[in-house]
């Protein structure tokens, strides 16, 4: 076993003792603190598909986690006002079931991927990052002009969706659903960065050139990533609706997009555990400093500014030294 | 003659006041290796850029096996038939040796829409690219990453992955830049067999073994082909003498 996974077991150990123990001495809110976590770490995995493989800087994830924050809004609070969304010319019911909530977040945010990416990718470095950045705006201020859904309110969803056999509403049985989906999700990421995709991907990132000419098309493969990338942040949303019962245009917000980032920076680029830790840290810095001051961002910056400086592959890097090459 | 494999018909190619090809048709016969010689500076590389697609031509047209490729992108011209090596490597650096053939050979298999199994251990890629690294030399690099190689041994995997592609026709970009002496022969022999398989436009500053090696040599110079003929034909010719091989009397 190599050093990064030795460590990244033991983070996965970590994500199931806290809770375990948080259950046992009767500690919800650390339980919801975890659960949350696992989503932004969730958010940040499907980010670094693009940002870590692909070397696709977005600024415009938030799209994506805000898709599936309000494809389960909107579904619940159908389903809750008994008030159809279609009736003609077919019938669309809203629903409270997670699995047809995550199918349809997942879908609603690959199709804006494909369109956001279809078009993004046509530039390339800060171009990208622009772009992606005026999209993700776009569907920040279209929320909040949006009365339907509550505009800058926000939707709120009384109850906690449904999962057959599960009593959601427990935290620990919403967390081990989250946990789980976490988890599969970095085993997927860990395939597909070793799978033929996952090299040419890679190597487009490297050189775009070398790619062309063994005749692949870095736009198809970047396109396809960004898609998948998307779904995956787009499932985070949903979940991340479906913890707080609430929904917002907040969602949408380039901070979101930024803080999604933060994660992957902090924890390491490209690494599969990278935004795990990201995330699990930021929760952590804003548990514990949030209390002491307002202004715990300041901290953050400089942790993220010293990391950026001194250790390129983030606190994973710091941990496991440089990515070893598999044979 | 035979009908060409690849073929460029008055290409012509300006940066500014620059002209970089000036009206450049010439062509690569079946089986053979065509040296394309020139001074420093002489658009050689930018003329290859055109055929590979790297760069559109202000004028003029690309034929690859029959085929007007001119419109089509450097990846559509790969997938029919044309492998080319850069003089300055573009490869993947952090991968490793063997990564980068194991692309080569997946390029060539034309489906990189495969998300579960490891790449490397796809037998039949990787087989492709380990006989393909073998042929090169290179078989005992395979872990190394691609960085930490010479810039000889990279010029080596560049033609391992233009190898691995099993094209049509070989474009390449000084290929014995920065080998030994006995790297330098090894890569001439393997040329010298090469030429069944594909036949190669051989870009090259060796002129031993340019002249090992060249069925035909075109000699460029201020993008303009000044002569095209045998290996006696070009040593003899006083035109080339004066501007490019004088300077060896
Ligand atoms: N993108 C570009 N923009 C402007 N000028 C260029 C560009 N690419 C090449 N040139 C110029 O075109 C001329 C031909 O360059 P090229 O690289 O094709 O020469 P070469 O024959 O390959 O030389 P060498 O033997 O040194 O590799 C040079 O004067 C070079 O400076
Ligand atoms: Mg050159």
């Amino acid at each position: 076993m190599s050093r990064e996974t030795q460590i990244n077991s033991l983070i996965m150990v970590g994500f199931i003792l806290v809770p375990l123990w948080a259950w046992m001495t009767d500690e919800p809110f650390i339980i919801t603190l975890t659960t949350k976590a696992a989503i932004l770490a969730l958010a940040g995995i499907g980010l670094n598909i693009a940002l870590g493989l692909g070397g696709l800087v977005s600024l415009g994830h938030a799209a994506f986690f805000g898709i599936g924050g309000y494809a389960m809004g909107i579904l619940a609070s159908h389903a809750q006002s008994y008030d159809p969304i279609l009736e003609t010319p077919f019938l669309i019911e809203g629903t409270k079931s997670m699995i047809v909530i995550w199918l349809v977040a997942m879908i609603t945010s690959g199709l804006a991927a494909l369109a956001i990416g279809a078009l993004s990718l046509r530039t390339s470095g800060v171009y990208f990052i622009m772009i992606t950045l005026a999209f993700g705006q776009m569907f920040f201020f279209f929320s909040i002009s949006w009365p339907a859904y509550g505009g800058e309110d926000g939707l709120s969803i009384y109850v906690r969706n449904n999962f057959p056999g599960l009593n959601t509403l427990d935290p620990i049985q919403f967390y081990i659903i989250v946990f789980v989906i976490m988890a599969l999700a970095l085993f997927l990421t860990a395939r597909l960065a070793k799978s033929p995709f996952g090299l040419a991907l890679n190597a487009a990132r490297q050189s775009a050139t070398r790619v062309e000419t063994i005749g692949l098309s870095t736009y198809g493969l970047r396109l396809l990533a960004f898609t998948l990338s998307g779904m995956i942040t787009g499932l985070a949303g949903a979940l991340f609706a479906d913890l707080n019962r609430f929904v917002s245009p907040t969602m949408f917000s380039w901070q979101t997009s930024g803080e999604i980032i933060v994660f992957i920076i902090l924890g390491g680029t490209a690494r599969l555990f990278g935004p795990v830790v990201g995330a699990a840290l930021f929760i952590l810095l804003e548990h514990i400093l949030g209390g002491l001051s307002d202004f715990w961002h300041i901290y953050l910056g400089l942790l993220l500014l010293l990391i950026v400086l001194f250790a390129r592959g983030g606190i994973i890097g710091i941990l496991a030294g440089r990515e070893v090459a598999h044979d | 003659m035979t009908d060409p494999v690849l073929q460029t018909i008055g290409i012509s190619k300006a940066f500014g006041a620059l002209q970089a090809s000036k009206n450049v048709t010439l062509d690569l016969q079946p089986g053979e290796i065509h040296a394309l010689i020139g001074p420093n500076g002489a658009g050689k590389s930018t003329l290859i850029q055109q055929i590979a697609g790297n760069l559109r031509p202000d004028d003029g047209q690309v034929i690859l096996a029959g085929e007007n490729v001119t419109g089509l992108t450097t990846a559509q011209r790969a997938r029919r038939g044309l492998a080319r090596t850069f003089q300055i490597s573009a490869l993947a650096m952090e991968d490793t040796v063997l990564q980068n053939a194991i692309l080569g050979a997946l390029g060539a298999s034309g489906k990189p829409w495969a998300f579960f199994g490891a790449a490397l251990k796809r037998q039949d890629l990787r087989q492709a690219a380990e006989t393909a690294l073998a042929r090169v030399g290179l078989s005992d690099h395979v872990a190394t990453r691609t960085a930490e190689l010479s810039h000889g041994q990279r010029r080596q995997l560049e033609v391992a992955v233009a190898l691995t592609l099993k094209p049509k026709a070989f474009i390449m970009d000084e290929p014995m830049a920065g080998l030994g002496t006995e790297g330098s022969q090894q890569m001439t022999q393997l040329l010298h067999e090469l030429r069944q398989e594909a036949p190669i436009l051989l870009v090259e500053h060796d002129m031993d073994a340019v002249f090992a090696l060249a069925d035909r040599i075109s000699v460029l110079v201020y993008g303009e082909i000044i002569a095209t003929g045998s290996v006696d034909d070009i040593r003899r010719n006083p035109k080339v003498r004066e501007a490019y091989l004088g300077e060896e009397d």
